[in-house]
């Protein structure tokens, strides 16, 4: 009798690695969360609109329809025009258009810088730490909004909204970098990281192949909180003149065209406002319900 | 402690030179001051273009680096140089302060207040009916921008005046252009005046407090003290209030701070829309005014603001919670 | 469910000095609502017992039995979602069903708990005397802030703070957990309780300081005669301190008795499977430990039967058939019953009321009486075989591991804000041991005396601040990264934790192939050796795919076993493998760890502050305090004949778990807590608590404050000690 408890006949050993089924388990815990499938589906829904949308309204992108200045909703226009004589329901949806990318790419990108300095600050400590946590002050103090604003115009013209994109990111990384740097330094003192570190994997790869995948889970639905900021951020800006340059065309830019006449000829205003409520509104609600269903610690908040 | 102080605030004096800095040189370099100048009427000759450009150290045929200096020894003075008009700069950031300050305190407080209290009381009842309206109302208020909330309130609120015949809610300015009348009735003008915008900013605030608040009051709700609490002899309502409440107010109480500090910045947008002549105002007056020297002066001052936040928010932590006290 | 009550036909109530229990509870079930879907979790089903005045009531289970959620019951603490139905009657009222506020004037006056977590269970923002008073404030609404104060300060006193008046301003992280646990103590006598409910009270505690807050228990118990609950999985602590007891298994009790009856005639395979699960330190050759085979059943959705019979050596079809009532031994029905019972569709159902007579939750509770079976009889016991490398004399075999005064110290900061260096933690202060070819040596202490940190510096393999470490006779120091990178091959470690020691997003596959990876081992060959690790270690190659979550705490330390056995290393460091699980499942991990080291010829660097598992795996053992070594030696000498006054007082503070035994020991109680590793006392650091130096005259005082004690042999043999007055003298 032997302390090894074997099963009762030994299984054929395979020579292949088995594929594990870990894209199926998240997927099923994320479906099991009913804010995250409205989020997805309206998301889903207004990605379509943004994209079909502009094509089925008859009206070209920007195209003046003169004989229709400040019309309310109608048959051929079904949002009504603006004091150009543009279909709002085409430069909503075209709008949305950009205003989608601008979240995703800034999401993106902020993201990523967000974990790669916060993990590196926080595995590494010492001089790294201070050296890029220093760096993140200085990006918090920077005034974002006046090099958003002034370099908006000298970036204006076709792929200037490239620009705006880098420029969002650059300025919005710090605070998640800074959280993720805190859960790096208690990660780091895990034992799975110690057991990788003694048998000789290379720092960068526990970076790159422990720590960071162990925060996946809220990386993502930090992500997906970007992706929302960025667009409000981007509205804002806009408001202003100072976000998405002509003739690149934006929601915030069309939610600014019609603030001036939102007393008297609403639906210039309502219509991109309706759309980018309920665009911010679908990301935000993916976004919390991923990080309820990911984050171990708010499951443990259900007992 | 008093070492580790100085080195701290040294930091910031650093960064925030730098951030300062920065902007002027950003400004400087391409905002274009002669504009303002030229499209003058009737338009002055380029000599007393220059001159006027001259005295005001913004003249682009300068070099940048020399404008840079002659502007830093001014700033090493406590002097920002001069708005394009040829005002002082320094006097007017604290009074464009001081209306962005009015602005802020109440509608923080009362943001946060109501934020915290619908937070804490969220966890407490977790997915019953309460917590899912709470949770609905902040998501909503959360997914649109201040500016169309800000825009949304003046529509409703023109609609309700039209209605009424007069002017129920007022939208423009801190108070009523030439108004006379003794200390009470300029106080209660400027109270009426400061409504729908207080009311704008606590909105936006009041929906991050309470997601804020009712992480935080998660995160002990079941905590072993709380157990222990209860264990004494405290009823299950008291034990909350005293010991979770309690220990979960710590962090936002940071927030709070922290908040403060960059809504100095953040009520841009309402200020803009309401007519109030605040710092976020100013400086977007300035850059389309081309007005190098204040849109430095507004960069210097918000930077200030911002690492005062955090540094009052870590103080203030290390103050409330025993656990990091020094 | 047909309840008849069995309490009737027995001679029960007819006890000497018969009075209502004070804590009476009936038929208990818990259940959690499940959310979202899931299942719910049947968490107690069905637990009875009564406690009178002054009497002391064990309930002993493993994780997940269901013990602890049962006293939450009774005092009103769990949350709103817990089902609970069944009885529970606080001086004979029915006090199950009654509001918050009925509950809360109830609980901290007449049942008052002590919990386990001395960290968590005080609010971190209120001073210790403050919380105390508060507990005496709710209780005595007409008392004033002063009276309440005083109280507080008296209650510190009588649990034994140091300077009570002066501590009552403290706050809670700035108490020892030991000194926390005092404070929680106080909290529970401070109204007098009639019942005081201990959940695992010593279970985070080192054992030390374990014997005092036993000691202090024992007190409060003389002091307010209050009733106590002892809830805990330690067999030692309820050796010695319980009265009658109660053993759960999967949310219901399966057997119950006075200690006595349990310890030496249990008759349910679980509880006598647990009980030779126990290493012994007390027993020379135990031989290998008992293994229960298996993990408890998910309380989600239980199979109908007896839920241990899966786990159960001598389990026959009809164990499965009905769940068993807890009844008197050899009083369960014949099996042709439970058959014809089953067909007719009737379930027996009795509500077990406590009788206070042994009773049984097992089938063949009857049959195991008459045989008089022992754990050996039912149980198979694995063989461990020989360590081979052991035929040799030790001085003849290879070096495997050398550390010669090796120091670390490291910065003590203070503040998490404002960050600063306020003195240096001396945290391993020059040691010195090695380990030879297929040899285990242990590390003990106790928590804070360096014997984790030195296990961080042997595996960094970096240049350590003072003295050297050599790996198979190579200086690490001397090192170039390619030559450390290759030795890593050598030496492997696993780690305390299993929930922690995986990295949870990799399946097992992966995680077992990562050092073979990192190593460069052919990828052909890769899966072929992960398969062979994985039957090595007793787990299936269908468990390759899965992740670690889906484990219990056994199958995943088997997991960082095989980890760690990847490179076919030949030296294992060991940072308390098994103290994170279950002594059931315990068992089979160290039966493992004995019969690798057997076939694989492994040298083990074992460090634990369990010594009874020490004494049942090391061959020699390092006492360490305060960052030194006080005592080392092989395991038979130190344990028999320990000459460090430390090594006395470790020893003879472990509970052993053998009822008679234990109470007739005398336990060698240290005063106070571990000095801060960053201020140790001059001379010998032992000697604040040191209960040899109070019987020392002023000059031989004198020598232990001034002169600090180097290790030197004390019996001519292997056993080395550090003390002056060093005394060899058996404390079991």
């Amino acid at each position: 009798m032997s302390t090894i408890e074997t099963s009762t006949e030994p299984a054929k050993a395979p020579t292949v690695p088995p594929a594990p089924n870990r894209i199926k388990g998240i997927a099923s815990q994320l479906l099991g969360t009913p804010r995250v499938i409205i989020g997805l589906g309206l998301l889903a829904l207004l990605t379509l609109l943004a994209f079909v949308g502009p094509l089925v309204s008859g009206w070209e992108v920007g195209e003046r329809d003169y004989a229709a200045l400040f019309a309310s909703p109608s048959a051929d226009h079904w949002m009504g025009t603006n004091k150009t004589g543009q279909d709002v329901w085409t430069q909503s949806t075209a709008g949305l258009q950009k205003s989608l990318l601008i979240g995703l790419l800034v999401a993106l990108l902020s993201t990523g810088i967000a974990a790669l300095v916060g993990a590196f600050a926080g595995y590494f400590g010492g001089i790294t730490d201070r050296a890029l946590m220093w760096i993140a002050d200085l990006a918090l103090v920077l005034p974002s909004f006046v090099i958003l604003a002034i370099l908006a115009e000298q970036f204006g013209g076709e792929g200037g909204w490239i620009v705006l994109v880098l420029l969002l990111a650059m300025f919005s990384w710090m605070v998640t970098s800074k959280m993720i740097r805190g859960m790096t330094i208690s990660l780091r003192e895990r034992e799975y990281i110690h057991a990788a570190r003694f048998m000789g994997v290379p720092s960068h790869k526990i970076i790159l192949r422990h720590i960071l995948p162990n925060m996946s889970s809220l990386l993502i639905a930090d992500a997906t909180i970007a992706v929302s900021t960025a667009i409000i951020g981007e509205t804002s800006l806009s408001y202003f003149g100072f976000g998405v340059q002509p003739p690149d065309i934006s929601l915030g830019v069309v939610i600014a065209d019609g603030s001036k006449y939102a007393n008297s000829d609403w639906w210039i205003f309502a219509f991109p406002t309706v759309l980018l409520v309920i665009l911010v509104l679908a990301v935000n609600m993916i976004g919390d319900g991923l990080r309820d269903a990911l984050d171990p610690q708010s499951k443990s908040r259900r007992s | 402690m008093g070492k580790f102080l100085v080195r701290r605030l040294l930091n910031y004096v650093v960064l925030i030179f730098l951030a300062t800095s920065f902007a002027y040189l950003l400004a400087a370099a391409n905002l274009y001051p002669r504009g303002y100048f030229e499209q003058m009427q009737p338009p002055p000759t380029d000599e007393v273009i220059n001159t006027q450009l001259d005295t005001l150290n913004l003249n682009d045929q300068t070099p940048l680096a020399q404008r840079y200096v002659t502007w830093l020894s001014g700033v090493a003075q406590g002097d920002f140089g001069q708005t394009i008009q040829g005002g002082d700069v320094t006097p007017q950031i604290w009074l464009k302060a001081g209306v962005t300050l009015r602005l802020i305190t109440v509608a923080t407080l009362l943001g946060s207040a109501l934020g915290i209290a619908i937070g804490a009381y969220a966890a407490v009842r977790q997915y019953r009916m309460f917590d899912k309206a709470a949770t609905v109302a902040s998501f909503f208020v959360l997914a649109i921008p201040t500016v169309v909330i800000a825009l949304s309130v003046q529509v409703f609120a023109t609609g309700i005046n039209e209605a009424l015949g007069f002017q129920f809610f007022l939208f423009s300015g801190e108070y009523s252009a030439g108004f006379q009348g003794n200390g009470w009735e300029l106080l209660l003008n400027r109270i009426h005046h400061a409504i729908l915008p207080t009311f704008v900013l606590a909105v936006a605030l009041f929906a991050a407090f309470a997601r804020y608040q009712r992480n935080m009051m998660l995160d002990v709700l079941g905590a072993d003290f709380v157990r222990t609490a209860m264990a004494k002899g405290l009823t299950r309502r008291k034990a909350l209030f005293k010991h979770a409440l309690r220990t979960a107010l710590i962090p936002t109480i940071t927030y709070f701070t922290f908040t403060f500090g960059v809504m100095v910045s953040g009520a841009t947008f309402t200020e803009k829309i309401f007519g109030w002549h605040g710092m976020g105002a100013w400086l977007i007056d300035a850059i389309f005014q081309q007005d190098v020297h204040i849109v430095a002066a507004a960069s210097c001052f918000m930077a200030v603001t911002i690492m005062l936040a955090s540094f009052l928010s870590d103080i203030l932590y290390a103050w409330l919670d025993p656990r990091v006290r020094v | 469910m047909s309840a008849q009550t069995i309490e009737n036909t027995e001679a029960t109530s007819e006890r000497p000095g018969d009075e209502t229990p004070v804590l009476e509870v009936r038929d208990l079930t818990v259940t959690f609502r499940g959310f979202n879907g899931n299942p719910d979790v049947n968490a107690v089903r069905g637990v009875s017992y009564s406690v009178r005045r002054g009497e002391v009531l064990g309930i002993v289970g493993e994780s997940g039995s269901g013990k602890s959620v049962s006293s939450m019951a009774a005092m009103g603490l769990l949350p709103d979602h817990a089902v609970i139905t069944g009885s529970v009657k606080l001086h004979g009222e029915e006090i199950l069903g009654l509001d918050d506020r009925e509950m809360a004037t109830r609980r901290g006056k007449v049942i008052s708990m002590v919990f386990q977590d001395p960290l968590s269970g005080l609010t971190p923002v209120y001073t210790v005397g403050d919380q105390l008073a508060e507990a005496v404030l709710v209780h005595n609404p007409k008392a004033t802030k002063e009276e309440a104060r005083e109280r507080a300060v008296r209650l510190l006193d009588l649990v034994g703070i140091p300077n009570p008046e002066g501590r009552y301003r403290s706050f809670p992280h700035e108490f020892s957990g030991g000194m926390r646990q005092r404070v929680m103590i106080a909290m529970a006598m401070a109204n007098d309780p009639d019942v005081i409910i201990c959940d695992e009270p010593t279970t985070a505690l080192d054992v030390t300081i374990q014997a005092q807050i036993l000691d202090l228990l024992r007190t409060a118990r003389e002091e307010t005669g209050a009733a106590i609950v002892m809830i805990t999985h330690d067999l030692g602590v309820v050796a010695g301190f319980v009265d009658r007891m109660l053993v759960m298994y999967a949310g219901r009790p399966v057997e119950m008795g006075t200690v006595d009856e349990i310890y030496y005639g249990s008759r349910m395979p679980y509880t006598m499977g647990l009980l030779g699960a126990v290493p012994r330190m007390d027993l020379e050759r135990q031989g290998a430990l008992v293994p229960i085979k298996g993990t408890p059943p998910s309380l989600t959705a239980l199979p109908p039967g007896c839920p241990f019979a899966p786990r159960c050596p001598i389990a026959e079809p009809e164990c499965s058939l009905a769940e068993p009532d807890l009844l008197p031994v050899g009083g369960q029905p014949s099996k042709a019953q439970i058959r014809a019972a089953q067909e007719a569709g009737t379930s027996g159902g009795a509500v077990a009321a406590d009788t206070g007579v042994q009773r049984v939750a097992c089938l063949r509770s009857g049959e195991i009486a008459e045989n008089a079976w022992t754990a050996q009889d039912i149980y198979p016991i694995p063989e461990i075989p020989e360590v081979p490398a052991a035929k040799v004399r030790r001085e003849d075999r290879a070096e495997m591991l050398r550390v010669e005064s090796l120091i670390k110290h490291h910065p003590l900061t203070k503040g998490a804000v404002f960050k600063r260096r306020v003195g240096t933690v001396y945290a391993v202060d020059g040691i010195d041991f090695d380990i030879r070819e297929g040899e285990t040596l242990a590390l003990v202490g106790e928590s804070g005396c360096g014997k984790s940190t030195t296990l961080m510096e042997i595996m960094g393999l970096e240049k350590p601040q003072g003295g050297s470490v050599s790996v198979m006779g190579r200086e690490t120091s001397k090192m170039s990264g390619s030559d450390r990178f290759a030795l890593r091959r050598d030496m492997q470690i696993v780690f305390q934790d299993p929930m922690s020691s995986l990295d949870p997003r990799m399946p097992v596959f992966d995680i077992i192939a990562e050092p073979l990876r990192t190593h460069r081992y052919p990828e052909a060959d890769t899966t072929a050796r992960v398969y062979e690790l994985l039957e090595l270690v007793g787990l299936n190659v269908e468990h390759a795919t899965r992740y670690p979550s889906e484990f219990s705490g056994g199958q995943r330390q088997r997991i960082g076993i095989a980890r760690a056995l990847a490179l076919e290393p030949k030296l294992l460091v060991l940072d308390e493998p098994v103290s994170a699980l279950d002594v059931s499942i315990q068992a089979g991990v160290v039966n493992l760890l004995e019969e690798l080291q057997a076939r694989l010829g492994l040298s083990y660097l074992f460090v634990a502050h369990d010594l009874s598992v020490v004494r049942h795996i090391a061959d020699r053992v390092a006492v360490m305090y305060l960052g030194r070594i006080v005592e080392i030696g092989d395991t038979d000498s130190v344990y028999t004949r320990p000459a460090h006054p430390y090594t006395q007082a470790l020893l003879s503070a472990i509970p052993i778990p053998d009822p008679e035994k234990e109470r007739a020991r005398t336990h060698i109680v240290l005063d106070g807590d571990l000095p801060s590793p960053a201020n140790p006392p001059s001379g010998c650091r032992f000697r604040t608590r040191c209960q040899k130096f109070v019987t020392l005259s002023a000059p031989e005082q004198e020598r232990c404050t001034s002169v600090e004690p180097a290790l030197e042999a004390t019996n001519g043999g292997d056993q080395a000690t550090a003390c002056h007055f060093a005394e060899r003298q058996s404390v079991l």
